[in-house]
């Protein structure tokens, strides 16, 4: 099986279809959408707020680069409403990099992620790190021919986002701290989650997964599907807190396709070594000889020193609706 | 064949894990005995019968792999020595000797420059354009061969030795110069083998005895 295509919504309003010498070409179908997540594996997106920024990114490997308006460690220092970052910004950066460009909408707003598919960004991030809109709801993806990536901090929130048509899943983490530990938590649970679901399926135990599809509060199908493939449907990236390349190194150890970074990069003093040091180890992540090369491009005394997430005003992982 | 083949899949960035198993399910069909392995030193390189170099995003593939300057002269001669190359997308891309993006036009990425082809990148335009659809490619048989397009490239200019394999409202979607094949689309994204069979039987056609180094 090359790429799952499970839990696809049939009438996806997203799918764009339309004949050119008698052949069918169809946009925004499930294996596009999910495909185009595929061809970020193993890379590291970077948040960015200007073009420099996003020359300095996409000149040190990154995969992508996520515009915002301010980086998640500044959204904190702010206060007030985060917004989607400013079109100008964003068409700017589309001019000046020829790598994908994502941006973030507010969760549950679905005419920014409408205004953000009409400037042609390459993926839409319904983020936490921007003040939700909608308490009830997340957006109902399956509407778009542009593909989503959504956070999760448990596999029953990955699933479900799933369900609404995500493309692409990463873990919450706790945003623009430089603390690593809640990514580490929320892939290990997603681990642990899938695993039971695995065994439970190899066992064919029909009763348990049942059970276990209630608990997540999803489908059947797709809590099958996870226990067949013995990993997520979509393609799965760690974000939140990575600061230094062996934070990336650690992340793909535990199972990761990629990493996103977020403050990590641009609130450091050294940002053009430090991207580059986290793409190599991102790549090499298993090659530890490779990963203390990285970890000596970069100076600690130069990474953002961070919060402690236990005092935290603001959790941004718990923001949003919770179904 | 006398003996099994190694194929290798570049494990820079990209899908690496999809390329590994189109490989797997051509060895089978093909009922070859044969090794799929994933690459990232050089020296494991030196052994192989075939390499691929997967989709994914061209300038990161090319940053990371020129960051060695002599491992990327090493890889450009083995090419040129005759291990056969598959490219797919991003790899396509590397491949060849000359790329510009559509919107940006020319940029700093490095290539591999060993496939004849002018490479015109995000031909289509963003991931909104991107598109699957049915391609012909005679080679592989009658049946169409879904093509996967994700923020794909086309090629505008080939030179004398470069066969060109499948077009698409015109434009050239897929080539082969001699060892080197290269596609703009994503066969790895698909079911179907057949492409990957074919480099396969690719690799079998240059191991015969008079290639042998």
């Amino acid at each position: 099986m090359a790429i799952s295509l499970i839990a696809a919504e049939t009438n996806s309003k997203g799918q764009k279809m339309k004949i050119i010498e008698n052949k069918i070409i169809v946009k925004g179908s499930t294996l596009v959408k999910r495909g185009f997540a595929h061809m970020q594996k193993h890379g590291v997106i970077m948040d960015v707020t200007n073009v420099e920024q996003a020359q300095i990114a996409e000149d040190a490997g990154a995969v992508a680069v996520m515009v915002l308006d301010k980086l998640p460690y500044d959204v904190r220092k702010a206060g007030g409403i985060a917004r989607t970052a400013s079109i100008k910004s964003i068409v700017e950066i589309m001019d000046a990099v020829s790598i994908p460009i994502m941006a973030k909408c507010r969760i549950g707003h679905l005419t920014e992620a409408k205004v953000l598919e009409s400037t042609g960004v390459d993926m839409i991030d319904e983020s936490e790190v921007l003040t939700p809109a909608d308490d009830e709801n997340h957006i109902w993806k399956w509407d778009f021919t542009t593909p989503f990536v959504n956070g999760a901090k448990n596999l029953g929130e990955a699933l479900r986002r799933i369900e609404e048509g995500a493309s692409m899943i990463r873990t919450k983490g706790e945003p623009g701290t430089g603390n690593v530990a809640e990514a580490v938590n929320h892939i290990k649970k997603i681990n642990k989650e899938m695993r039971q679901i695995k065994s439970a399926y190899q066992d064919n135990d029909y009763q348990e997964l049942i059970k276990l599809s209630r608990e997540h509060k999803v489908s059947l199908e797709l809590v099958k599907e996870v226990g067949k493939l013995g990993k997520l449907p979509v393609v799965n990236f760690a974000a939140g807190g990575i600061t230094t390349p062996a934070d990336a190194s650690f992340l793909m150890n535990l199972g990761c396709d990629g990493v996103f970074v977020g403050s990590g990069i641009f609130k450091s003093d050294d940002p053009s070594e430090r991207a580059r040091s986290i793409v190599i180890a991102t790549t090499y992540f298993n090659n530890i000889k490779e990963v203390m090369e990285a970890q000596k491009l970069v100076d600690e005394k130069k990474s953002l020193l961070g919060l402690d997430t236990k005092n935290l005003e603001l959790k941004m992982q718990e923001r949003g609706p919770s179904f | 064949m006398k003996d099994k083949i190694k194929i290798g899949i570049l494990s820079i960035q990209g899908d690496i894990e999809e390329n590994f198993n189109a490989c797997k399910d051509a060895l089978k069909q093909l009922n070859i005995e044969g090794e799929v392995t994933n690459v990232k030193d050089y020296n494991e390189i030196l052994d192989l019968d075939g390499l691929i170099v997967p989709g994914g995003e061209s300038t990161v593939i090319s940053t990371l792999l020129s960051l060695n300057q002599a491992n990327w002269k090493l890889l450009k001669e083995r090419i040129n020595e005759g291990l056969s190359v598959m490219g797919t997308c991003a790899g396509l891309i590397l491949l060849s000797k000359r790329s510009y993006d559509k919107r940006i036009g020319e940029t700093k990425q490095k290539l591999l420059e060993i496939l004849d082809i002018t490479v015109e990148r995000n031909a289509f335009g963003r991931q909104h354009e991107s598109f699957e659809t049915e391609l012909e490619i005679p080679l592989i048989g009658e049946k169409p061969f879904k093509g996967v397009f994700i923020r794909g490239p086309v090629i505008k200019e080939t030179g004398k030795d470069v066969k060109t394999l499948a077009k698409y409202d015109n434009e050239i979607v897929a080539v082969q110069q001699n060892n080197i094949i290269g596609t703009s689309f994503h066969p790895e994204l698909t079911e179907d083998s057949r492409l990957h069979v074919h480099f396969i039987k690719t690799i079998l056609k240059n191991k015969e005895p008079k290639n042998i180094r």
